[in-house]
């Protein structure tokens, strides 16, 4: 297969291609190296890794995977954000405009929902696989354990998220998952034993979840804010130190 | 630095390394475009669901979590809210948070294998299954009032009347519930006893009654589903 150095040859070899980047890429080991270690982005990789942790039947890719849609979320979500008002009397009608009006928005719509779905499965199939490979035992046992925080809030993320479009569908998801915390042990106004630490509807868990006694404009402003800042700012930095122990624990887990 | 010399043989592990520029880097960045272009796909083909505005006065009927807390609603039929909403998904997360810490088996660790560890595999697998089978009745099988419905059937508002369900005699109830923990406890760790040397006490304890109670769990769905039992332990106070 020469197909593709001659491409490359023929795209690069040329005036136009010189004039723009002054020199090329020579593929010696040194460079292989400093493409990792003088890239800021990609310096979260080690210069070199064991060849396992590269194939896609050890990882599945699906933590790699789970942390590029996070990002695709991110930046989906920022561009949401300029057309979404959290406000009872505008949110649906903005969701509508999205699908209908704005140039894109049905596409920007449905990928970020979409993509928040895909991350909730691929976070769990990336569990599976570092279970089923052992990658939690010492000296990862930590690590794990932030996989796990990092399960929830991926859950949460989606769940705040659920209730912003302000229809039905949201609307009453939100309320079954929300109404559970009525029955919180001790600390839900329907729970057992509640009456020791005197709990009412408008003092127990739920209403600090809800910010009243029903979903209405607290609730939907909470849940925006949960969503576009609060557990995505968590989330992040849980991620970075996600990352970092990978490779602080002897980078990817693997045979001795 | 002789000293270092000579440690240096006896831990070094094999070395498979490679660049990670070129061979990770184009992988994740097909992965990266893969997924893009997945969801592209998928978002052109179709649109996210948006219903009518809320309203709080006319409720979904079925009104469903999002699904992938379709599996504890759905064991809302079993339980009350105070279990399925808040102690169950509390004891799944500090059951996987202690696994690193329960499973001392020193084997598997970083490859693939069954042979060399079944009883975690086993016990994880049946709870990974088993939430992904709740969460398929919760999504698919269960319409209006969260009656239920096979997949061929159509969802209608007029299915026959459940049978009535009854409560365990409190006495039973009670003894059914200790003894279960009790003999859970005590049986494997005189049968299995190399297993609760390895464990240790605390491990031991810990790692039994998180399993006892996800296997009571599914004996309670049984005891429901075949028996008509609505309470194993009913009191004003708590029912299980
Ligand atoms: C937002 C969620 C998460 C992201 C973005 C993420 C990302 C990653 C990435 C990129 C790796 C490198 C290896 C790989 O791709 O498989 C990794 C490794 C790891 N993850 Fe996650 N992860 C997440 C959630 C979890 C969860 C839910 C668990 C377990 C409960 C977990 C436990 C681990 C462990 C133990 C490793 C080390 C594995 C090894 O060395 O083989 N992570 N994670």
């Amino acid at each position: 297969m020469r197909l593709i150095p001659d491409l490359i040859k023929k795209i690069t070899d040329n005036e136009i291609w010189k004039s723009v980047f002054r020199h090329g890429y020579t593929d010696t080991p040194r460079n292989r190296v400093l493409q990792i270690i003088s890239n800021v982005w990609l310096h979260l990789h080690p210069a070199k890794v064991r060849e396992h942790g590269t194939k896609v039947r050890f990882t599945w890719c699906m933590g790699g995977i789970t942390f590029f849609i996070f990002l695709f979320e991110t930046i989906t979500g920022i561009l949401l954000m300029f057309y979404y008002t959290p406000d009872v009397n505008r949110a649906y009608a903005d969701i509508v405009d999205l699908m209908y009006v704005v140039p894109f928005g049905r596409l920007l719509r449905n990928t970020h929902r979409w993509g928040a779905h895909a991350m909730v499965i691929t976070v769990s199939i990336h569990m599976l696989r570092v279970f089923l490979t052992g990658s939690y035992k010492p000296p990862r046992q930590f690590n794990w354990v932030l996989g796990v925080v990092l399960l929830v809030f991926t859950f949460l993320l989606s769940f705040t998220g659920y209730l912003l479009p302000w229809d039905q569908l949201g609307y009453w998801a939100i309320t079954v998952g929300t109404n559970m915390a009525r029955a919180t042990p001790l600390l839900g106004h329907e729970g057992p034993f509640a009456y020791i630490l005197g709990m009412r509807a408008d003092n127990d868990v739920r209403f600090a979840l809800l910010g009243g006694t029903m979903i209405d404009a607290p609730a939907l402003l909470r849940a925006y804010v949960w969503h576009c800042i609060g557990i995505p700012v968590v989330a992040s930095a849980l991620m970075m130190v996600h990352f970092w122990r990978v490779r602080k624990d002897g980078g990817i887990s693997g045979p001795l | 630095m002789e000293v270092r010399e000579e440690m240096k043989g006896s831990i070094e592990i094999k070395d498979d390394k490679v660049f990670t520029w070129p061979t990770l880097v184009a992988k994740e960045f097909l992965a990266a475009i893969f997924v893009t272009v997945g969801l592209l796909f998928y978002s052109y083909a179709v649109d996210a669901p948006l219903r009518e505005l809320s309203n709080p006065g006319q409720a979904e009927n079925p009104a469903k979590a999002p699904w992938y807390f379709l599996g504890l609603q759905e064991a809302l039929v079993y339980f009350d809210p105070w279990y399925a909403g808040v102690i169950l998904p509390t004891f799944i997360v500090i059951g996987l948070i202690l696994i690193p810490y329960l499973d001392n088996n020193p084997k598997g660790n970083g490859y693939y294998t069954f042979k060399e560890r079944k009883f975690a595999m086993t016990v994880f697998l049946s709870g990974y299954v088993f939430w992904y089978i709740l969460i398929y009745i919760g999504t698919a099988l269960r319409g209006p009032f969260w009656a239920f419905f096979w997949p061929w059937e159509k969802w209608t508002h007029d299915f026959p009347t459940p049978p009535p369900l009854h409560d365990l005699p409190l006495p039973l109830g009670i003894a059914l519930l200790l003894g279960f923990y009790f003999f859970g406890l005590v049986i494997p760790a005189i049968v299995k006893k190399d297993f609760f040397m390895r464990l240790g006490f605390i491990r031991y304890v810990l790692t039994m009654g998180l399993l006892l109670s996800m296997i009571g769990t599914v004996i309670k769905m049984f005891f429901r589903l075949a028996l008509n039992v609505k309470y194993i332990i009913a009191t004003p106070w708590i029912n299980i």
